[in-house]
């Protein structure tokens, strides 16, 4: 019983450990190792979690959180996030900034919520969860305090972010109105027995509910945000929200929009009403989505701005996955924000080799010539933008597979055509960096960053990202 | 251990060794590439002479376990078709790799890494038996020739090679949908009656007939579009005089000798094979586009003032052969069609050999830069003539046969039923002609007008093996085409029994 919590449980205790560490010890080194060692043992403890049987839990823990290999996953995925981003503090910070280390417990409180929100059963604990990480990535983002870009998006950032609360909350409080429970389970059931398909006040509840999800999902059309913020914030940390943020607000989106979506769909399948047109809003909105996020990008000239849009872009491939309704989509998103997870952290991590301090924008003339200088940084770049765009035998590829699947087998076809017109736009600015750094005869004068951390990073992203692509029956198979 | 797998296997390893040679030793690296693609030759013979030509069924059938959960596996195994194009595909790689030793100086290593990792993937194209595992490769083969065109490539070669991959990368992800939509129809409502999917080529086939032809329709193109931008039929060209004339020597070799297939290949297994209601109602409308093609690239080669172009173009012409071969729905036009795919791998990948051989030493390849150059490099003009001779179909060479057969068989289809598309389309035998044959004259006879060309020298022994072997195929082809006939005999009377028998229906 206690090992199954144990996850939560003892990331909670090193958060307070590393705090007092943080207070008390001069040497900050110490505050890196130990989040490093913290990391790994919850991740340990999250890997011995995979396959149990959870049935026997009491009550007031199994009415709030669930468990199983679902949450496992993705608590492993943001401990990952996590452990990349922290390992590569240790030169990113070090370097641009006076080494502070209140970095590390931030961090860590916010994977805590992510961890919450995964392991989420009923919308408070989802909306707590939410709000840890949301808090933390506020503080996160305008870390540098004296880079003035940084603290735009940090104040950016926490507007919308309170804003988007906003919604979540409201949208909750109309949802315990309509149904008379905070608890999934309970909400799914009084939806099916008390005919409640059409019930105005639980439309408004999880339309609103969508829609702060939307903005922290960054989803058109409450993307705007996010370019600024994720250009301006310290770019590992940018690298960090958006991968595990990300993935954070993907699992608050299945386990409650799909799963009603699911439950409707398959278990009474002659229940009609307009939830079920919910499933429709929220394919235009991932039409839109991919398409808005590929075109802005295609014109982007920053790096890291160009990052921002296509991962607004592939939050709107994911969205095929809810949309579709089914375990395929499920399966297909959280392949996919694993592969994503290598290819966006790779690719942020390319972004700061070419940082040289804070104040450089890294744009696309900085990559002319890279192959000469740096052949193995190139090619490693090269495979982060080849799987980005999804071509085989990449992991990217494989999500994007496994998302079109099930977009298929969902009913979805238009969706799935309009996700490879907007794959055909992403082409060309993914390619674009390759010609840059392989085909060009000048050479940029900028000054990589040789940094071991950095290398290190980038290699394993690369070899994650080929193995997912070629065996990514290693990962499937933890879903069945 | 199944030879097949070997064949696959070795371009790959032999990448991954050159990328572990040091890196200022380009005559060793060089030489174990050689070795390399070599060996994939020799393994590929035992495949040849293992083969059992009276069987229908794939043979060397491999099966492991890869995604089980999409039902997706490593399957692989060929049948007549297939074997001929992964010959295609061994003998032509290592010629292509022994002529790159002249106009290859930098970067080596990468580049004999990314022609071995070509071979691998285009030989994975022409086995694989399961529809998810083909597209792995297909797609893989865009990543090391956007290297070659991008990097090694001349003077308009970024233009060239982003042309070649959005082109290509457009097409692939309409045949993914395509595929998930196959999968998902053939395992959900043909095989279980539930949730189910599968790519396995066989599955698909056995229960392929089985499609309404509504859904059939629309499969058809999604397939379709990515190989027509392949083979390339018109109006889907326009990518390949970019990519042909930008590429290194190698790289043309390759494209046009063995990539262009990969397009053919694609329709005759996938269209033809899992889709053939769909194939009968469109073949009208690809068969004019075929002569369209014939007649349009034709026309284009006759005004081009750069060889390689000028071969780039009748490419397109020599490629529209193939296409109404394969879509006259007769065995003589089919059989027509495979050998015309390895013919035109022979002579354009001479060709392109030989435009390389002056262009390494003149740097130049407009035909109006050279002029009677026969008397200079006498033994090389016999060649390119034997090579152009072939290109335009004169009987007893290879082109002959293939662009006969092709036309014979549009005109006696039963399914065309129309005389005017092999009436129209022998025209481009005489533009063939036409173009080819000035251009020779221009370049090769008649006084030296352009004293630079005293420097050319010619051919070493090197190029005289390279040009006696292609020559000696050539000749073969042409005068028993019988011995390389029978082994797609089978392949082919299988498909359009199959075809008949939707007929009769």
């Amino acid at each position: 019983m206690l090992f199954t919590f144990l996850p939560i449980l003892s990331l909670t205790a090193f958060i307070l450990i590393i705090i007092i560490i943080e207070a008390f010890v001069k040497n900050k080194d110490i505050v890196y190792h130990s989040t490093l060692v913290a990391l790994i043992c919850v991740g340990l403890t999250v890997i011995f979690n995979f396959n149990k049987n959870t049935d026997f839990l009491p009550d007031f823990i199994s009415k709030m959180l669930v468990f199983g290999n679902l949450p496992s996953f993705f608590d492993l995925l943001f401990i990952l996030s996590g452990l990349l981003i922290v390992y590569l503090t240790k030169g990113y910070l070090a370097r641009l900034y006076s080494h502070l280390s209140e970095f590390y417990p931030l961090l860590l409180t916010s994977i805590f919520g992510m961890m919450l929100i995964s392991h989420s059963k009923n919308l408070l604990v989802l909306f707590i969860g939410i709000e840890i990480m949301s808090i933390c990535f506020y503080a996160l983002s305008g870390f540098i305090r004296t880079d003035i870009k940084a603290i735009e998006a940090s104040i950016k950032y926490f507007i919308i972010g309170s804003f988007a609360t906003g919604f979540l909350l409201f949208g909750i409080s109309f949802i315990y109105g309509a149904t008379g429970s905070l608890d999934y389970q309970a909400i799914f059931q009084g939806v099916i027995y008390n005919q409640l398909t059409n019930n105005l006040y639980l439309l408004i509840g999880v339309s609103l509910l969508i829609i702060g999800l939307g903005f922290k999902l960054a989803v058109f059309p409450f993307h705007q945000w996010a370019p600024d913020v994720y250009t301006g914030a310290p770019t590992i940390v940018s690298g960090f929200m958006s991968t595990a943020g990300k993935a954070a607000g993907f699992i608050a989106l299945i386990s409650f929009v799909s799963r009603i979506l699911m439950n409707i769909e398959y278990v009474h399948s002659s229940i009609q009403g307009n939830l079920i047109n919910l499933q429709y809003i929220i394919a235009g909105i991932a039409a839109l989505t991919m398409i808005i996020g590929n075109i802005t990008a295609l014109v982007q000239k920053n790096f890291k701005r160009m990052l921002a849009y296509s991962s607004i872009a592939h939050a709107g491939y994911m969205l095929m996955g809810v949309v579709a309704a089914n375990y395929a989509g499920i399966k297909g998103i959280a392949f996919y924000l694993l592969a994503y997870t290598f290819m966006q952290i790779g690719a942020f991590v390319v972004a700061a080799s070419l940082e040289n301090d804070s104040s450089t924008e890294v744009s696309l003339i900085h990559f002319k010539g890279l192959a000469k200088k740096q052949p193995l940084l190139a090619a490693l770049t090269s495979v982060m933008m080849f799987s980005l765009v999804g071509l085989p035998p990449f992991a990217g590829f494989f999500g994007k597979y496994l998302l079109f699947k099930s977009a298929i087998e969902g009913g979805f076809m238009w969706l799935t055509i309009v996700a490879i017109i907007a794959s055909m736009i992403s082409i060309y600015y993914y390619i674009r960096i390759i010609i840059e750094m392989y085909f060009s005869k000048e050479e940029s004068a900028i000054t990589v960053v040789n940094l071991n951390y950095n290398k290190v990073v980038l290699i394993f992203c690369t070899a994650a990202i080929i193995i997912l692509g070629i065996f990514p029956n290693v990962i499937l198979k933890l879903f069945n | 251990m199944n030879p097949l797998l070997i064949t696959l296997l070795i371009p790959i390893l032999g990448a991954t060794f050159i990328q572990l040679l040091p890196r200022d030793k380009p005559k060793i690296i060089h030489r174990s590439a050689l070795i390399f693609s070599v060996t994939a030759f020799l393994i590929s013979l035992v495949l040849l002479f293992g083969f059992k030509t009276n069987i229908e069924q794939y043979q060397y059938y491999a099966y492991y376990p890869w995604i089980s959960d999409l039902n997706a596996g490593f399957r692989i195994g060929i049948d007549g078709l297939s074997l001929m194009l992964v010959l295609l595909t061994t003998f032509i790689i290592p010629l292509a790799i022994w002529i790159s030793s002249d106009s290859i100086k930098v970067n080596i290593r990468q580049y004999y890494s990314l022609i071995l990792l070509l071979e691998f993937s285009i030989i994975g194209v022409f086995i694989s038996l399961d529809l998810l595992l083909f597209y792995v490769f297909w797609e893989l083969i865009l990543i090391p020739m956007y290297f070659i065109i991008g990097i090694w490539g001349g003077k308009n070669k970024i233009y060239a090679t982003v042309k070649f991959f959005i082109y290509t990368m457009v097409g692939s992800l309409i045949m993914i949908i395509g595929i998930i939509w196959l999968g998902h129809y053939v395992g959900t409502y043909i095989i279980h009656n539930s949730v189910g999917f599968t790519t396995s080529l066989v599955e698909i086939q056995r229960y392929a007939n089985q499609i309404p032809i509504n859904i059939q329709n629309i499969l058809f193109w999604m397939f379709a579009i990515s190989f027509l931008i392949k083979v390339p039929i018109f109006p889907l060209h326009t990518w390949l005089p970019d990519a042909h004339t930008e590429a290194p020597t190698a790289g043309s070799v390759i494209l046009a000798g063995i990539l262009l297939k990969m397009g053919t290949y694609g329709l005759i297994r996938f269209n033809l094979g899992i889709l053939p209601q769909a194939s009968l109602a469109f073949a009208p409308f690809i068969v004019s586009l075929g002569v369209v093609g014939i007649i349009y690239g034709g026309l284009l080669a006759m005004v081009q003032k750069d060889m390689k172009r000028l071969v780039a173009y009748s490419s397109v012409a020599h490629m529209g052969f193939i296409i109404i071969g394969i879509f006259s729905f007769t065995v003589i036009g089919m059989q027509g069609a495979i050998i015309q795919m390895i013919n035109h791998g022979l002579s354009t990948g001479m060709l392109f050999i030989a435009v390389g051989f002056l262009y390494d030493q003149r740097h130049t390849r407009l035909t109006e830069d050279y002029g009677g150059i026969a008397r200079l490099i006498p033994r090389f003009s016999v060649f390119f003539g034997l090579a152009v001779f072939a290109s335009i179909g004169l009987p007893g060479l290879n082109g002959f046969v293939g662009e006969f057969m092709a036309l014979y068989g549009t005109f006696s289809s039963p399914f065309l039923n129309n005389h005017t598309y092999a009436i129209v389309a022998s025209l481009g035998v005489i533009i063939a002609a036409v173009y080819l044959l000035v251009m020779y004259k221009k370049a090769f006879f008649g006084k030296i007008t352009n004293p630079d060309n005293n420097i050319l020298k010619d051919i070493n022994l090197k190029y005289g093996i390279i040009f006696v072997i292609i020559t000696f195929f050539m000749f073969w082809i042409g005068l028993f085409p019988s011995h390389f006939l029978k082994f797609s005999e089978t392949t082919t009377n299988k498909y359009i029994n199959n075809i008949e028998l939707i007929i009769d229906k």
